[in-house]
């Protein structure tokens, strides 16, 4: 459980309580707050910086399990709405998110066609989501950093920058899946290549206990799903421009 | 959690015992079995003061490691006094014991998921209710449940405690023949398993979560102290170096969690540390881990000596207590936090309702405690108890 909470936002929370703040009403619109610590990184996205310099095209390649995309609401899926964001940011560039699901596949099944994918489609960038499938199967733990490390080098071999996205924070399964170590591992990874880690557990973790999501409840229709990845996906427009160190202020004033 | 230092001559050696319990033993055990019991519950303000969260090692290794010290120290008298064939039969009876709290942990865990199962629905979450896709096939589950094979979250430490315990007998015959060479055979045992990968197979992929290859080092370790090793070491204990040595590498496990909370501290490890210290193997109970536990009970031993008064004290009865009756308390404690995560589930989890559940699981694991101790005390009593040597090692094998 690295990475996530601090006792003072635990406190905070105490407080927030019992002031009524957990009233708060369903449906307003969300302001997606993530702590600025969490959408920063050290590593950079050296390609996607001179693409966007170049005025495009930036070419988005997301390659995820189930968790990215939301079952019958494609377009209000994290990818779609990171186009959306980075279209906005970047007025005047050309960008392009495309999605390649890999639903109940692992890192190691994964990995193995990502060479042949950025041969094919030529990303900038490509944005891989993993994790979730190997943390449900219990995937062993050195086969699965052997299996993300084998994938990031394959993708860096064929010309991309990579940012790694880990699992979603998912307060209902938590007996029952453990996706400590698989984080952990992910990491790991991420530092070895110096390649960007977006910490999607860590942001959905730090809106359920802010209150701005309530990740625990029951809900029938895809309203909630909707609106959590429209936050993540702003989220990650802001954390690819912040590691590819563009200032959209700078951009506008080029032009 | 208390090796040897303090611990004076008395208590270490085998034959005098029986006296009088060790009551850091339980004290330190009831608060592992409290902190396991947090640590089980979503994060909530409680899960700050539990160990993990200031250094490597966390409230499994004090576990183990007690119950490593008073099963051999139980058992070890019983097999001094009854002989090998009779302990190892109260030993295997312990074992079918701690099975049996096993299966009947995995029961109550088939109905809460089952519950989950057909009644929450979340389309953001499709995928990983893929982990209820095993309730499809029932037939393999169960099964591979009762091989051990099968062990939800949560439900890893009891596997590991039988497979450990069953292997008392032998182990504790060798220790009181050559307890030196029964430790160095340990520490090769977790040097081999470190070398060439040794694992138990779990279902349906992958290990077991806490490899026993490598944890029974600190079992048997516990199970050395206890039969003299505490006493040997008492020198090394005593000495200001080895306080030193501890305090400070504690500092550096502390910052280094730090790092993992408040990640701008991140700038300031160096990366070399990183890319040799990472990643902290909990399955294979890394070195590291291991280290901090010793830094850890070394520093407490000499804070808290044995007799220290605060032990007699009303306030740290119901620790102690959660402490003398483990295995019961631990099954309580897993099951409350089953209980917990469906409460939280059906008030929703405002932080308010954490905390209460918190609260009242401990406080209905102390009531628990206290209950079975005063039955033990009725039911001693009241029958014509022939052999108090049984009843009494019983009770401190609770540990066990």
């Amino acid at each position: 459980m690295k990475a996530i909470g601090r006792p003072i936002l635990g406190l905070m929370m105490l407080v927030g309580l019992t002031a009524g703040a957990s009233l708060r009403a369903e449906d307003a619109p969300k302001n997606c707050d993530v702590p600025a610590y969490l959408l920063t990184s050290d590593s950079l996205l050296g390609r996607v910086a001179s693409a966007v310099k170049a005025g495009g095209p930036l070419d988005i390649l997301v390659v995820g399990s189930r968790s990215s995309t939301i079952p019958g609401a494609e377009g209000d899926a994290y990818p779609a709405r990171l186009q959306d964001a980075l279209r906005e940011k970047l007025p005047g560039v050309t960008i392009n998110v495309s999605v390649e699901l890999a639903p109940r596949k692992t890192a190691a099944e994964m990995a193995a066609g990502l060479g042949q994918l950025v041969e094919a489609k030529k990303p900038t960038l490509v944005v891989w989501q993993t994790g979730t499938v190997d943390a449900i199967r219990s995937v062993d733990i050195d086969d699965f950093r052997g299996a993300v490390d084998a994938g990031v080098d394959a993708l860096q071999k064929a010309g991309a920058d990579v940012v790694l996205i880990n699992m979603q924070y998912s307060p209902r399964t938590e007996t029952m899946i453990s996706p400590t170590s698989y984080i952990d591992n992910m990491r790991v990874v991420a530092q070895q290549h110096d390649v960007p880690l977006f910490d999607r557990f860590a942001i959905m973790h730090q809106w359920n206990e802010s209150g701005e999501f309530d990740l625990f409840r029951a809900v029938h229709g895809v309203g909630l799903a909707k609106r959590v990845h429209d936050c993540l996906g702003r989220a990650l427009s802001s954390f690819v421009t912040d590691t590819a160190r563009i200032n959209p202020a700078d951009l506008r004033i080029q032009r | 959690m208390t090796p040897a230092g303090a611990r004076s001559a008395s208590t270490a050696s085998i034959p005098v015992a029986g006296t009088e319990r060790e009551l850091r033993l339980d004290l330190f055990r009831g608060l592992a079995l409290w902190l396991i019991f947090v640590d089980h519950l979503p994060p909530n303000l409680f899960t700050w003061m539990t160990i993990r969260n200031y250094g490597f090692s966390d409230a499994t290794e004090i576990f183990i490691f007690i119950s490593g010290y008073t099963a051999a120290f139980v058992y070890g008298r019983a097999m001094l006094d009854r002989g090998f064939v009779v302990a190892t039969a109260r030993i295997l009876k312990r074992v079918w014991q701690i099975y049996v709290a096993h299966v009947f942990l995995f029961t109550i865990f088939l109905a809460e998921i089952s519950y989950v199962a057909s009644s929450f629905e979340n389309p953001l979450y499709t995928e990983e209710m893929g982990i209820l896709d095993f309730l499809k096939q029932p037939d393999v589950t169960i099964v591979q449940a009762l091989l051990l094979k099968f062990r939800p979250v949560n439900m890893d430490v009891l596997p590991l405690y039988i497979v450990l315990m069953f292997f008392l007998p032998p182990i504790l015959w060798l220790m009181q023949r050559k307890a030196d060479l029964t430790l160095a055979l340990s520490v090769a045992l977790y040097a081999l398993t470190w070398q060439f990968d040794l694992a138990l197979p779990a279902y349906p992929h992958g290990v077991w979560y806490f490899n026993p290859f490598a944890w029974q080092l600190l079992f048997v370790f516990g199970a050395w102290c206890a039969l003299g090793g505490a006493k040997r070491m008492s020198r090394i204990l005593s000495s200001p170096v080895t306080l030193w040595i501890c305090a400070a590498y504690l500092l550096f496990a502390f910052y280094t969690t730090l790092t993992w909370h408040v990640p701008q501290l991140n700038h300031y490890m160096p990366r070399i540390i990183e890319k040799w210290m990472y990643p902290i193997d909990k399955t294979n109970l890394d070195t590291l881990r291991f280290a901090h536990f010793l830094a850890l009970a070394a520093l407490t031993v000499r804070i808290l000596p044995k007799d220290w008064p605060g032990l007699k004290s009303p306030w740290l009865r119901p620790l102690i207590l959660c402490g003398q009756h483990s295995l019961e308390i631990f099954c309580i404690g897993v099951f409350l936090a089953f209980a917990g995560h469906f409460i939280l589930a059906e008030a929703g989890g405002g932080a308010g309702i954490h905390f209460v559940i918190s609260l009242s699981g401990i406080f209905i694991m102390s009531a628990a405690a206290w209950m079975f101790s005063w039955y033990k005390s009725v039911a001693g009593k009241g029958g014509s108890r022939s052999k108090p040597a049984n009843g009494d090692a019983d009770l401190a094998g609770g540990g066990a």
